[in-house]
């Protein structure tokens, strides 16, 4: 196994791995900067994984496979989807390859499997994954999300919803599981707030091969706000409108109407507003850039899953180049990485809340057909939207965690 | 009451789909005793068929048939070339068609990668009928009819034909059937290949409303499994029933018991199982 | 005599080196993530040991083994989330997996073969049903965290290492155990069942009882590797409830062949290195492990051990050319050369 000695030979680098060295003195200047990524290639999550790999694949391309002068190597693991792989892959990547910062994972549940571990070896991790809890009550110093927490985005839906759009009685629909629950009841918690009422809450198991089930229950409503992910976006859209549902509006967070899943749908799409982080559309040379490259070299329009890793990528950048290409010190490289406050990314400013997750722009978008494609066309920008809203942070952290159950909803019928 | 209503009519249809991808199954497990775990991926690969097709521009039923005769093609070749050899044994059986949903999933997930499919529902069966108010889906009930069709048709093969004369001798006493000079091992070829074309079409036909994605496989094959044991193996009436049975328990346990939706899913099949192990419509198998 | 005795000595030292190697694993792979590796396989060994009890030497294939591996997994995850404490949790989760194991048992013991599989199927999803669905209960999708192994004795379990000789001890406890009961009489009487099901019950053998007890036995040893899971990964979530999981555990059987000790153990390895080592290198890694599958079915039907022990056998043959064929051929016992009732010829 000759990639082991060459391994052990790498993990004199990093402090705590120690059990590994076998003496010979690492020279910082001349190993390689590794990014392990945490993705998923197979299985039902892998559509998104594999945009992910895509997302950062083309930030190196651009900078020629060097940050702030230092080689970077990409090491990619498939976890397969699911949080048993997660973990032994997050094994892999810190304890085998001694990779210097994680990217990913994917999906909230592998990201929980993932929490105490992450906190234990202290490898810094740049997650696409929601999971709210992990940069607010359960703050882990490792863990950082560029991306957005599950509700960051629905926050700002639901405050459109009833100050813009005055939609008055609005029904919620999202898989039965933590990243639907929290989007939710942010949508419900600002909707109410802003005076509307959520007056059906409907979940729907993450594999569900026909939604009529759940549409069909879906009352007399002004607007139906869906929090899907994956696939399953393109399924129920369809599906609501077989139903003959589309005379009522629906909304949609930032993975219903992911620009990378405009090209699966059709006509059915057409006049959805969604809340998103990143937009394909967005005006700016870093984002048209990225979005070319990206067409250049994969044949796709990016979404929030290639741009979330982008980003993440950026955030390294801009920390080694703080650091001096240096990593060894991996507290001071972990300081350096939550301190990163950056002008030119794709989606935007972006900074980071002492608790680890960003704080940025949020958009407003209705889904268009412009010359025979779809668009998601910006209505609206929310500018530096906190994961708190406008709730502050003591007050929001004095409440639970967003579930099925909380806030409670009222207002059911 | 509309719910009601909805709930019974979307249950029809997902039966009729059910029903497409379960009677191939059935003739396979009854006739040749085979667990075919592959079948969900046929259904698979035959959705991934029909899109490409349609993609091209080509028309509906043509792409539905083509996507059947080409997985007819494959699940032929693998039935002539590998179960074969293995008749009889359950093990090696569960194995090989294992190994073949393993290698079948991940090259739809190479060649047609892990984007979400759907093709619009053809132009002359989309749109809903509004009666009383309500909206029904016109493609349900377009496949409830195909479904229909297809269980006449059958019915008349198996009934009324000497191929089905044959696999009705097959399917009742596989060794009497050889000792009278039904050559089997053709037999086994033709109907493996009939029950992948049937997947494979129903694949199709359920494309517009499912889509088609990595894991559809492993999402249609325990369908698949309940309606043929609830219906009895080797009973087309009994894959029609089970089908239904699974269809309307589907759409109102998701929408009654959203908790237990599987419970009350599986639970059917786990008491036909102990109580009556042939099935609502199998013969007792000596 | 001589000839068993010559075949013994090199067999009983084999066994003594493998485990001797066993024991000094975590010295020479040097690696944390190796030795989590290597803990993996020493669970689900015993994982698929477990559900060999029944398919190789009962003759009664189950896929729905996952339901009692899993059944551990939760009880226990269940009361620690609760604030019970290990040793409460641990056994109460064994009692309930033995428990199920006889609800599965009662009602899969009404039919053989095909039949069998069938109804350990459907018991199997209706617990992942459970798992997967009654959230309020399970915790759903999201699963359930274990934040801390134990400490028997004031062993210290949290890395690589300790945990790794725990499993170690778990495994070898569980081949010591199989081995005795294969030997045994009961062992003897269920490979009868498995063969000659109606001369058995002619004998006056109780064939269903002999199948229940197996049946406890398989559901102990998965509800152990179920818990070892559990702290291996101190996480817990439907997808361990799946048909995949069964499909899983069933595929290490009988890739490395069924009604051998070393069979499973082979199987094991194999799946797991394919699923965590192999998929960092190649990308279509399970288009490989189909292939893999397809290729033992091909040339090695009765699985991987048997059929190495077999070409071995002829190979030897070929080369002493005249010489009797040696009668056990393989490091362990092979399995009759009648093979089982569900025709592992």
């Amino acid at each position: 196994m000759p990639r082991v000695t060459r391994r052990a030979v790498l993990a004199g680098t990093a402090a705590g791995t120690a059990a590994a060295v076998i003496g010979m003195p690492a020279i910082a200047q001349a190993t390689p900067f590794k990014i392990g990524l945490l993705t998923v290639k197979t299985g039902p999550l892998a559509q998104g994984g594999i945009q992910m790999e895509q997302g950062i694949m083309t930030l190196l391309k651009q900078r020629g496979s060097t940050f702030a002068g230092r080689k970077v190597e990409l090491v990619s693991a498939d976890t397969g989807g699911n949080p048993a792989g997660a973990k032994t892959k997050a094994s892999e990547l810190i304890e085998r390859d001694n990779v210097d910062v994680i990217l990913g994972p994917l999906a909230a549940f592998e990201l929980l499997a993932l929490n105490d571990y992450i906190r234990q070896k202290g490898t810094p991790l740049m997650s696409l994954a929601a999971a709210e809890d992990v940069t607010q009550r359960q703050t882990n110093p490792f863990i950082m999300r560029p991306s957005a927490t599950s509700a960051q985005c629905c926050h700002v839906l639901g405050d459109y919803a009833a100050k813009e759009l005055k939609y008055r009685r609005a029904a919620t629909i999202s898989e039965d599981f933590a990243f639907g629950y929290e989007q939710m009841s942010g949508f419900q918690r600002v909707f109410e707030d802003g005076g509307g009422k959520v007056v059906k809450k409907l979940w729907p198991p993450l594999v569900t091969p026909d939604y009529t089930p759940y549409i069909a229950q879906i009352g007399n409503v002004d607007c139906v706000a869906n929090g899907f992910a994956g696939s399953n976006p393109v399924k129920f859209m369809r599906a609501y409108a077989d139903l003959g549902m589309k005379r009522i509006p629906l909304l949609a967070g930032w993975t219903a109407m992911d620009d990378a899943l405009l090209k699966s749908l059709g006509d059915e799409a057409v006049g959805v507003v969604s809340a998103a982080w990143y937009s394909a559309s967005l005006d700016s040379p870093v984002n048209k850039q990225f979005v070319a490259d990206m067409a250049k070299d994969h044949n796709v329009l990016p979404g929030g899953y290639s741009a979330g890793m982008y980003i993440a990528g950026q955030v390294v950048e801009a920390a080694l180049q703080k650091t001096g290409g240096k990593s060894d010190d991996k507290k001071a490289f972990n300081e350096a990485l939550r301190g990163v406050s950056l002008q030119d990314t794709p989606r935007g400013p972006v900074k980071f809340d002492k608790y680890g997750n960003v704080v940025g722009d949020v958009h407003i978008r209705r889904c268009e057909r412009k010359g025979g494609q779809l668009v998601n066309t910006i209505v609206k920008t929310y500018p530096d939207v906190s994961q708190f809203w406008t709730y502050g942070d003591q007050a929001f952290l004095a409440n639970p965690v967003y579930s099925r159950d909380y806030p409670p909803a009222k207002n059911l019928e | 009451m509309s719910l009601w209503l909805t709930l019974a009519v979307n249950s029809f249809g997902l039966g009729g789909l059910l029903f497409l991808l379960s009677s191939g199954f059935s003739l396979i497990f009854g006739l040749m005793r085979i667990p075919n775990l592959m079948h969900g991926s046929f259904f698979m690969l035959g959705a991934y068929f029909g899109v490409t097709l349609l993609d091209r521009g080509v028309n509906f039923w043509v792409a539905a048939i083509g996507a059947g005769l080409l997985t007819a093609l494959i699940g032929g070749l693998i039935e002539r070339f590998l179960l074969r050899r293995l008749e009889g044994q359950v093990l090696p059986q569960v194995l090989l068609t294992l190994g073949f949903a393993f290698i079948i999933g991940d090259v739809c997930l190479m060649v047609w990668t892990g984007d979400p499919w759907q093709p619009a529902t053809p132009a002359h069966l989309a749109g809903a009928v509004q009666v009383a108010g309500l909206f029904f889906p016109l493609y349900r009930l377009v496949i409830l009819a195909v479904a229909v069709v297809v269980a006449i048709a059958l019915w008349i093969m198996v009934d009324w034909t000497r191929l089905g004369a044959m696999i009705r001798a097959g399917v009742d006493d596989p060794p009497i059937a050889r000792v009278v000079g039904i050559r089997v091992s053709q037999l086994f070829t033709l109907v493996f290949s009939l029950g992948a074309a049937l997947a494979a079409f129903a694949g199709v036909m359920g494309a517009p409303y499912l889509s088609v994605y990595p894991g559809l496989d492993f999402e249609m094959l325990p369908l698949a499994l309940i309606v043929v044991i609830l219906g009895g193996t080797g009973s087309l009436l009994g894959a029609l029933v089970g089908s239904f049975i699974i269809g309307f328990l589907y759409n109102f346990g998701q929408a009654m018991f959203p908790d237990l939706a599987y419970v009350i899913l599986f639970l059917p099949m786990l008491l036909v199982l102990v109580l009556r192990p042939q099935g609502l419509f199998g013969k007792v198998v000596t | 005599m001589s000839a068993v005795s010559g075949l013994l000595a090199p067999r009983t030292a084999a066994i003594a080196m493998a485990v001797l190697l066993l024991l000094v694993l975590p010295l020479w792979v040097g690696n944390a993530y190796y030795v989590n590796i290597a803990s993996q396989i020493l669970f689900f060994a015993v994982f698929a040991l477990a559900l060999n009890v029944l398919v190789g030497y009962g003759g009664l294939t189950s896929l729905g083994h996952a339901g009692l591996f899993a059944m551990a997994g939760y009880t226990a995850a269940l009361l620690l989330a609760r604030g019970h404490g290990h040793l409460v949790a641990d056994t109460a989760a064994l009692l309930v997996t033995v428990a199920t194991a006889a609800v599965y048992a009662v009602l899969s013991l009404r039919a053989t073969g095909i039949g069998f599989l069938m109804i350990t199927l459907a018991i199997g999803q209706i617990l992942w049903g459970i798992a997967y669905r009654w959230a309020s209960l399970t915790n759903g999708d999201n699963g359930v965290n274990v934040s801390s192994r134990p400490m028997p004795f004031g062993l210290d379990l949290s890395g690589a290492d300790g945990f790794y000789y725990l499993c170690l001890v778990v495994f070898l406890a569980c081949v010591g155990s199989m081995a005795v009961v294969v030997r045994s009489p009961f062992g003897a009487s269920l490979r009868g069942t498995r063969d000659q099901e109606r001369r058995m019950a002619a004998l006056g053998y109780d064939v269903w009882l002999i199948r229940f007890w197996a049946f406890l036995l398989s559901g102990f040893w998965s509800g152990v590797a179920g818990l070892l899971f559990l702290y291996y990964n101190q996480f817990i979530s439907p997808q361990v409830v799946a048909l995949t999981t069964s499909a899983e555990a069933l595929l290490m059987v009988i890739a490395g062949g069924t009604a051998t000790l070393l069979g499973p153990i082979v199987g094991a390895a194999l799946v797991v290195i394919m699923k965590n080592v192999v998929s960092a290198y190649i990308v279509r890694w399970n288009m490989v492990l189909g292939i893999i599958f397809i290729l033992i079915v091909s040339f090695m039907p009765e699985g991987l051990v048997p059929g190495s022990a077999r070409l071995w056998a002829w190979a030897r043959h070929r080369l002493r050319h005249g010489k009797p064929k040696p009668a056990a051929p393989g490091p362990v016992a092979a399995p009759p050369a009648s093979g089982g009732k569900e025709g592992v010829r």
